[in-house]
């Protein structure tokens, strides 16, 4: 608990050092540019069998009685609600978060947060707010790929287990769907992306010393920022689809 | 001058420094010994207000280090330039990039003209060859790494150095060159310094005078004729030591 007021502090520093953009503002595009390119490739993977496994497995749980295009809604709805933001957002809490902690933490075992500090710069707007920032927006924009992607698998995959046409597929979706659906996948993105950065951020920055303490962030980082997007998933569900 | 008055720091049940006086007046170089896992760098990083004291002061120019307003602070660090033992230098930035952080003055450190000669210089001033400046810490020895360091600690013109065992894990020749190096700092820019350090003979080289840091206390402060003759005991076995062994393993 007493980790709730010391990242609470670490979110006031974020704050503070934001007027420094000339500092943040092109590392943050570094970053942003490592996030995009290091984790497109497994996000679509995943997003992709996710959307073919479900219409896939639809398809399988198919008796007939209901018409195909309930698989177009039934894709739709499960990869933009749920699968797409928490599958990547777990995965990313492994390679972005598992990343983070790790440069953080050596950079603090090895005295170059220390370094920073004794220059009279700020470590929030050298190596924090960067990393948070580029999470933030980068991390939304892999989940929309995600999306688009587990839909367009889904389609594919429906359409071998099925005979069901792009036009079913997508009447389906539109059927029951409210552009509420998308903000929310974006909503959900934007909080677990907050948890995939600042959480590891924090854990890093504070790891104690030595080789065992890099490990020690590192893994507490990607297991603590899982658990908070599961509960974040939990209780967005809760807060903002039941009105 | 930088005053530490009664300074007491105890992490967990380990207390580390239990009383520290330590005067360092401007012009002076002094160096700071004692046997490796004392204190010494825990007392250096209270200079620069990294380590706050649970007890006493550190005063640096009249000003209470401890207290210091976060803007304040950071004015205080730019007067004062902090060798780190192993370098310390940024990772994912190359030297240039490293030594230009160094750079206090925010309008300068935006100029790139001005950054470019400026770093150009202090790399020369610690005889590092000019194309260093593109390459990445992991490409460079631990020699040219502690220099990089030196270089950025000096970049912004600082009235303080505060050098955390530059010396450490070289071999004698570079070991040399560092001293030597530190010397020059303090005779040609009359740079205020304490060099923190195991290496008796480097110290008995570059500095004025001498603190022998022990059990949390500065136990002796002098000049190397004094260290020489004291009688103490812990002087004594410690300038013993550190003689039938000359090169020291990083701490
Ligand atoms: N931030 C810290 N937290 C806990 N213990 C520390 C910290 N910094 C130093 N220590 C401990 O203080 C003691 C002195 O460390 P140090 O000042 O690095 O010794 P040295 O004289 O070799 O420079 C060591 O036992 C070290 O483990
Ligand atoms: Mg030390």
């Amino acid at each position: 608990m007493a980790h709730v007021g010391r990242v609470s502090m670490l979110v006031v520093e974020i704050f503070r050092g934001l007027k420094e953009v000339r500092i943040w503002v092109p590392r943050a595009f570094d970053e942003a540019w490592n996030i995009g390119v290091g984790s497109l490739f497994i996000v679509l993977l995943v997003s992709a069998f996710a959307g073919g496994v479900t219409a896939y497995q639809a398809g399988y749980q198919f008796t007939g009685s209901l018409p195909y295009y309930v698989v177009g809604t039934l894709v739709v709805e499960s990869i933009v609600l749920e699968l797409g933001p928490v599958l990547v957002g777990l995965i990313l809490a492994g390679r972005i978060g598992a990343r983070y902690a790790a440069e953080l933490g050596t950079m603090r075992v090895t005295e170059q947060i220390d370094a920073l500090e004794s220059l009279g710069r700020s470590p929030a707007s050298h190596l924090i707010i960067p990393r948070v920032v580029a999470g933030l927006v980068m991390i939304p924009v892999l989940v929309v790929f995600a999306d688009i992607v587990g839909v367009l698998a889904g389609l594919w995959a429906a359409k071998q287990v099925l005979p069901l046409t792009t036009a079913d597929f997508t009447y389906g979706a539109q059927y029951f769907w409210h552009s509420f659906d998308a903000y929310y996948s974006l909503i959900k993105a934007f909080f677990f992306a907050a948890a995939i950065t600042i959480i590891p951020c924090y854990m890093g920055f504070t790891t104690g010393q030595g080789a065992e303490g890099v490990g020690r962030s590192t893994t507490g980082a990607v297991v603590s920022s899982s658990v908070i997007i599961l509960l974040l998933d939990v209780v967005l569900a809760k807060v903002l689809l039941n009105s | 001058m930088i005053e530490l008055r009664g300074v007491k720091k105890k992490f967990g049940e380990q207390v580390i420094l239990d009383g520290v006086d330590f005067v360092v007046q401007d012009g002076e170089t002094v160096a700071l010994l004692g046997p490796s896992g004392t204190g010494k760098s825990v007392l250096l990083k209270h200079i620069i207000g990294l380590i706050k004291p649970d007890a006493g002061q550190v005063l640096v120019d009249g000003l209470h280090v401890a207290r210091l307003k976060r803007k304040e602070l950071a004015q205080l660090r730019y007067k004062i330039g902090y060798v780190f033992q192993n370098g310390a230098l940024f990772d994912s930035d190359n030297v240039f990039e490293n030594v230009r952080l160094g750079i206090s003055d925010e309008t300068k450190y935006a100029d790139a003209d001005y950054s470019r000669d400026r770093v150009a210089q202090v790399i020369k001033l610690v005889n590092l060859p000019a194309d260093v400046i593109d390459k990445y810490p992991s490409e460079l020895s631990g020699g040219m790494r502690k220099r990089v360091g030196i270089a950025r600690a000096i970049v912004g013109e600082p009235k303080y150095l505060l050098y955390d065992e530059p010396t450490s894990g070289l071999d004698p020749v570079n070991s040399d060159i560092i001293d030597g190096l530190v010397e020059r700092l303090s005779d040609e820019l009359g740079v205020t310094g304490i060099m923190v350090t195991h290496d008796v003979r480097g110290a008995f080289r570059v500095a004025d005078r001498l603190a022998l840091l022990s059990g949390g206390k500065i136990i002796m402060q002098g000049t190397q004729e004094e260290f020489l003759a004291s009688e103490n005991p812990k002087v004594k076995e410690f300038l013993e030591r550190d003689f039938e062994t000359p090169s020291n393993a990083a701490a």
